[in-house]
């Protein structure tokens, strides 16, 4: 399943900015990084800050090689953030090199 | 591997979208519809109709996965299309209202919120077809849904067709009556133009130009809210750094349109027309022009000085802008819709803003009077001239203006009319009170301005 989703040419990068802000507890990392490895996602860097007990965390990774549609991805990671109570968005590279980057 | 993008940077750019309303307000698909003339209306309504579904078929599926993909919200889905007066000509008939069911039905197969194009340009005079179209809008507005009309009825080129004018001051009004359950609600999708734009995506004006290709993709970007959170965490800035900001702000904006325009034209395989560059206001909290005004610094806008912080503000857009989007097209500039904007409503409501003000803004901005309701009684001779003052201010300063006006039956001054969703809840504003009647029943046309000789 593909929908909808962007196809990179081959062996090349399609990156993806995972962002997760909530209240920081044990087990966010881990929840949400097993569910990318699950669904072959490869987490090319992570940078998190916590100021008062609040999270910010953000991936960027390479879906070039992912087994479900990035919208299919971006649902499981909507529920999961629902279950441990933070806010999880995936978004597409271009969104932040077209605002950030000339 | 390098992340390219620091923290701050991506947690900006939620936060517009989050937190400030950054949205993408439309995406419209412009479908030529002139090679559906036919002599029979059935036959034309139904090559209409055949044309949007098959073209618009996708339209939808690729906003929204667009719109989940990067995280951008795109409002709405739309669609502009050939001037019906040029569509409907060579048919043999007296009315085009089948033509406007055939884009109502059309619209709702697809599922886009509005169809622009039941239009005219009669700027010089009429045509057949244009005599026919202006006969069918009341009607075609009340039985449809989605349709949008729009009428210019000026240029700097041409000048002002004042026969078209005080029509459109009468078709105004029976618009009015024939969808007066609603709130008059026709003539929210009726705007009068002068100099208008032929690839405009916002609605109520959107039509696809004689001069555009076969079928193209326009964006319409929006963001009042992130200009003003820029211009409230940065207060005291001096003129030309507050001039900087909001081109700084506006720039990363108008980024949003490119990519998703880009990115729609490439998965409908439609060539990219432009971004219009417009800081369109929704009835949000803090989506809000009127706000933006305030927090440079005015007490309520509609006081002195708006019109100078109006200036300023639709200026520094198109700068930032332009320099962020290879074409760059449409109405471009900061909208001033009175009902769809929170802090208008606020400033007419606590007395602020009056409609000569609003006039006045309508030099520097990138419309016109805009969404606004004034009461039942109001002539089709009074709107006629209100027509004529801003199709002058449009013609005189070779800029675009527009009239969308509501003329509310039974309505009074103080009351306000409830429409729901982007177009909001208008206050019924008063009017001066004499008469334009000698004056508009002249007839015949303006000429042209003296600097309309430019060649």
């Amino acid at each position: 399943m593909n929908t909808g989703r962007q196809t990179s040419q081959e062996g090349e990068l399609e990156r993806v900015i995972i962002t997760v802000v909530g209240k920081d507890k044990v087990g966010i990392i881990a929840g949400v990084t097993g569910l990318l490895s699950e669904n072959n996602v490869n987490i090319l860097d992570i940078s998190q800050t916590i100021m008062q007990d609040f999270l910010t965390m953000i991936m960027v990774t390479d879906i070039s090689g992912m087994t479900v549609s990035l919208q299919r991805l971006q649902e499981i990671l909507t529920e999961k953030g629902e279950k441990i109570g933070v806010r999880i968005n995936a978004q597409h590279e271009d969104i932040f090199k077209y605002m950030h980057r000339i | 591997m390098p992340v390219g993008y620091s923290a701050a940077e991506i947690m900006e750019t939620i936060k517009m979208i989050e937190t400030e309303n950054l949205d993408i307000r439309t995406i419209t698909m412009g479908i030529s519809l002139r090679d559906c003339a036919d002599t029979d209306i059935k036959k034309t309504a139904q090559k209409v109709y055949d044309k949007v579904t098959k073209n618009a078929e996708n339209l939808v599926k690729v906003g929204e996965d667009i719109s989940k993909e990067y995280g951008i919200p795109i409002i709405n889905k739309r669609i502009a299309v050939t001037p019906i007066s040029l569509v409907g000509e060579s048919c043999l008939t007296d009315s085009y209202v089948a033509l406007a069911q055939a884009l109502d039905q059309a619209a709702h197969q697809v599922g886009v919120n509005f169809i622009g194009g039941f239009s005219a340009l009669v700027q010089k005079g009429f045509t057949k077809g244009d005599e026919i179209l202006l006969d069918s809008i009341s009607e075609s507005l009340a039985i449809t849904e989605r349709v949008c009309s729009s009428v210019n009825i000026a240029s700097t080129k041409a000048g002002i067709n004042m026969d078209a004018v005080y029509r459109m001051g009468r078709i105004i009004k029976e618009t009015a009556e024939k969808t007066k359950e609603q709130g008059a609600i026709g003539c929210a999708k009726l705007v009068v133009f002068c100099n208008v734009p032929e690839d405009n995506p916002f609605m109520a004006g959107a039509f696809h130009g004689i001069g555009e290709p076969e079928v193209v993709i326009n964006v319409g970007v929006s963001g009042p809210g992130v200009v003003l959170h820029a211009i409230k965490n940065n207060p005291g800035l001096d003129f030309g750094s507050l001039a900087t900001l909001i081109k700084q702000t506006a720039f990363k904006i108008t980024r949003m349109g490119e990519l998703a325009g880009r990115e729609a034209a490439k998965r409908l395989h439609i060539p990219f027309g432009i971004v219009d560059l417009s800081l369109a206001p929704t009835p949000a909290v803090g989506d809000s022009v009127a706000d933006i005004l305030e927090a440079m610094g005015l007490e309520k806008v509609g006081g002195h000085g708006t019109t100078a912080a109006l200036a300023l503000l639709n200026d520094a857009v198109k700068k930032g802008g332009a320099m962020a989007s290879s074409y760059v097209g449409g109405l471009s500039g900061a909208f001033i819709p009175v009902s769809e904007d929170a802090g208008m409503i606020r400033g007419v409501e606590e007395g602020s803003l009056c409609l000569d003000k609003l006039e006045a803004m309508t030099c520097v901005c990138s419309v016109g009077l805009d969404m606004i309701a004034v009461p039942g009684e109001t002539t089709a001779e009074t709107i006629a001239a209100i027509i004529a003052d801003e199709a002058a201010i449009g013609m005189i300063n070779r800029k675009t203006t527009a009239v969308r006006i509501i003329p509310v039956p039974g309505s009074k001054v103080g009351d306000k009319i409830e429409y729901g969703g982007l177009l909001g809840q208008a206050p019924v504003m008063p009017l001066h009170t004499y008469s334009a009647e000698k004056f508009i029943k002249r007839g015949g046309r303006i000429p042209a301005p003296i600097h309309a000789l430019n060649n």
